[in-house]
């Protein structure tokens, strides 16, 4: 086949360039890569999780490397809404991509509060809501956790905005189908899945743990098969589109999120290993549309073959 | 090792460092950031390695003329001493290897360079490839096989007991492991010296952009962490809250 294939896809009413987008926390705000990526050519950036209130974050260490893999606990540092508003806003409106707003609350207010303070603001194209996070009101369990408070999370922010609202799923529950049903429910207009799944490591010398929180997210390759098998129960759930994160290094990671009923792809950990992981990808994808006669990249979406 | 990359070598300022990529696969995942620790010419630079874990290990068997994936050259790096000011160089172990590249760099400047180890066979030299031949340097050993038998800040000390009077015009740069640091540190705070450390921290991607290699301020109202890969490596040590090391 000779002409371009075609990348576009739809999440709900945002449209893509192209499956391939930055994870949040894992790109900053963009700018940091800037002498590497040119984050146009990307389907969109998830930027770093935005809280309120400026966040120092977890003390150090933060990070560890596990097999095939690293623990976090950043703690979401970030520099709360206000900066953000000013410091880093105005150059993300000038970029020509889906920038996408990943926000995080410690109360069902706080998420309102945050999509209602983004609503109208230009250069904004959708807002993903990370509900793996502690809920302070209920004990510090995760909000993610739990079937109605994820869906009472969803529904406020969905009504405090005029933007795509994307629900970032915690794969640390005990059936993803529960939420992601109740999530679809409360109006969200596509899903993220998976976050980090909580792990921990200990030095053997010390014997302490080896992140200061104790525990951390699992990120990088070790996760991805469960990241697919969740994206594989969430797409016979749910009618929303879902967009597929954990462990993608390269095309043949990304193709088989779509294949596996994905519509969008987010890179990750790979950023941190080789910062053009993410145009590599594209690439790749491109490469094998033309080699397999695929002229839309959106063909590839749930095109798993089970034997009957 | 040398590396020979023209663009690094063009970019790059003493005490800045590269994550270099070991090995293409995922494991290990994450990419290992080292020093820079000197040029040759205009095309290679050189990374002075000590063989730690499996990355390290994997390192040295790179072969000569081998390829690897380096990012770079990364983090702030020192501030070049002003001119009329005596460069204290004060290293322990591989920390040897950022002092290198500033001493490369001033290297007409009057240098005092003090560098300790565990025994004389772990002694690194630089100065054939480094061009480092005209600058002296004092050694300290633990086990007494090679100069001054104990710590590297016993020779620190004496020097600085000598020069007492010249403290205004020190400019101390130091490297090495944490309790070392921080004994220079608390010594140069002590006699009021100008003094930068180039840090260590885990890292992830080098770049600002994770967050994960946070070192604690000394002023909370300023921010309460800065990133190593960003802000440092290389920091004045007021800025540095010690204790949380
Ligand atoms: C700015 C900077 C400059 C450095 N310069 C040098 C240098 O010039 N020469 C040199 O020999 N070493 C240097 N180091 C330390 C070097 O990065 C580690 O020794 C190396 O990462 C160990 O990798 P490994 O796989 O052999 O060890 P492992 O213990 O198997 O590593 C496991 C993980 O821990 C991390 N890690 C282990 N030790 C350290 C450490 N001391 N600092 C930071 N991360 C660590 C690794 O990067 C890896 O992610 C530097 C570190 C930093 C942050
Ligand atoms: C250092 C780091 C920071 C992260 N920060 C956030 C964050 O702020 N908000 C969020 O929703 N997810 C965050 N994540 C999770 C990632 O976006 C992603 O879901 C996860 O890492 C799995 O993908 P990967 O294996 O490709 O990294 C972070 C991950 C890492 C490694
Ligand atoms: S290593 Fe990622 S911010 Fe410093």
């Amino acid at each position: 086949m000779s002409s371009q294939p075609d990348l576009r896809v739809k999440l709900g009413p945002l449209d893509l360039k192209n499956p391939v987008i930055t994870a949040s926390g894992t790109f900053g705000y963009g700018r940091e890569y800037k002498d590497i990526v040119d984050p146009n050519l990307l389907g969109g950036i998830i930027l770093k999780g935005l809280s309120l209130k400026p966040r120092a974050g977890n003390p150090p260490p933060r990070i560890v490397e596990t097999p095939c893999g690293m623990l976090n606990a950043i703690g979401l540092a970030n520099m709360g809404l206000d900066a953000f508003m000013k410091q880093e806003l105005p150059r993300l409106q000038t970029l020509d991509t889906a920038v996408i707003a990943n926000i995080y609350g410690h109360s069902i207010d706080e998420y309102g509060e945050l999509a209602a303070a983004l609503k109208g603001v230009d250069g904004i194209s959708a807002i993903e809501v990370n509900i793996s996070c502690p809920n302070v009101e209920r004990g510090g369990m995760a909000f993610g956790t739990d079937p109605d408070v994820s869906a009472e999370v969803t529904g406020k922010v969905v009504r405090n905005t005029d933007k795509p609202v994307i629900v970032k799923l915690s794969p640390n529950v005990k059936d993803i189908r529960i939420i992601a049903k109740a999530v679809e429910e409360a109006g969200a207009h596509a899903l993220s899945l998976i976050n980090t799944i909580t792990g921990m490591a200990i030095d053997i010398e010390t014997r302490a743990p080896k992140l200061a929180n104790i525990t951390g997210g699992l990120s990088g390759p070790a996760i991805r098969p469960v990241a697919i098998h969740m994206v594989y129960q969430a797409v016979q759930t749910v009618d929303i589109p879902v967009i597929g994160v954990g462990g993608i290094m390269d095309s043949r990671d990304a193709l088989e999120f779509l294949i596996a009923g994905a519509h969008a792809v987010q890179v990750g950990t790979a950023n941190f290993v080789a910062p053009r992981a993410t145009l590599d990808i594209l690439e790749g994808l491109k490469i094998f549309c033309r080699d397999n006669d695929v002229a839309q990249i959106s063909e590839l979406i749930g095109s798993l073959k089970i034997a009957e | 090792m040398g590396l020979r990359s023209p663009e690094i070598v063009a970019d790059a300022k003493p005490g800045q460092f590269v994550m270099i990529r070991v090995g293409s696969g995922i494991e290990p995942l994450l990419r290992r950031p080292f020093s820079i620790c000197g040029r040759q010419g205009n095309d290679v630079f050189l990374v002075l390695y000590r063989v730690v874990g499996k990355g390290t290990a994997i390192m040295a068997e790179t072969e000569k003329g081998g390829r690897l994936s380096v990012l770079g050259p990364l983090g702030n790096g020192f501030e070049l001493p002003k001119p009329g000011q005596t460069v204290v160089l004060v290293a322990g172990g591989i920390g040897v290897a950022p002092l290198f590249s500033l001493a490369q760099a001033v290297k007409e400047k009057d240098i005092q360079f003090m560098a300790g180890f565990g025994s004389s066979d772990e002694i690194i030299r630089m100065d054939p490839i480094n061009d480092l031949n005209g600058i002296n340097i004092s050694f300290s050993t633990d086990d007494g096989t090679k100069g001054h038998a104990g710590l590297v800040t016993d020779l620190l000390d004496e020097y600085l007991k000598k020069n007492r009077d010249r403290s205004d015009s020190m400019s101390l740069f130091i490297c090495g492991p944490l309790p070392m640091l921080k004994r220079v540190a608390a010594m140069a705070l002590d006699h009021n010296i100008s003094c930068h450390a180039s840090l260590e921290s885990a890292m992830a991607c080098g770049l600002g952009a994770c967050q994960g290699c946070a070192v604690r301020s000394s002023s909370q109202e300023k921010t309460e962490f800065y990133h190593v890969c960003k802000d440092g490596p290389v920091f004045p040590i007021g800025t540095i809250d010690w204790n949380s090391l």
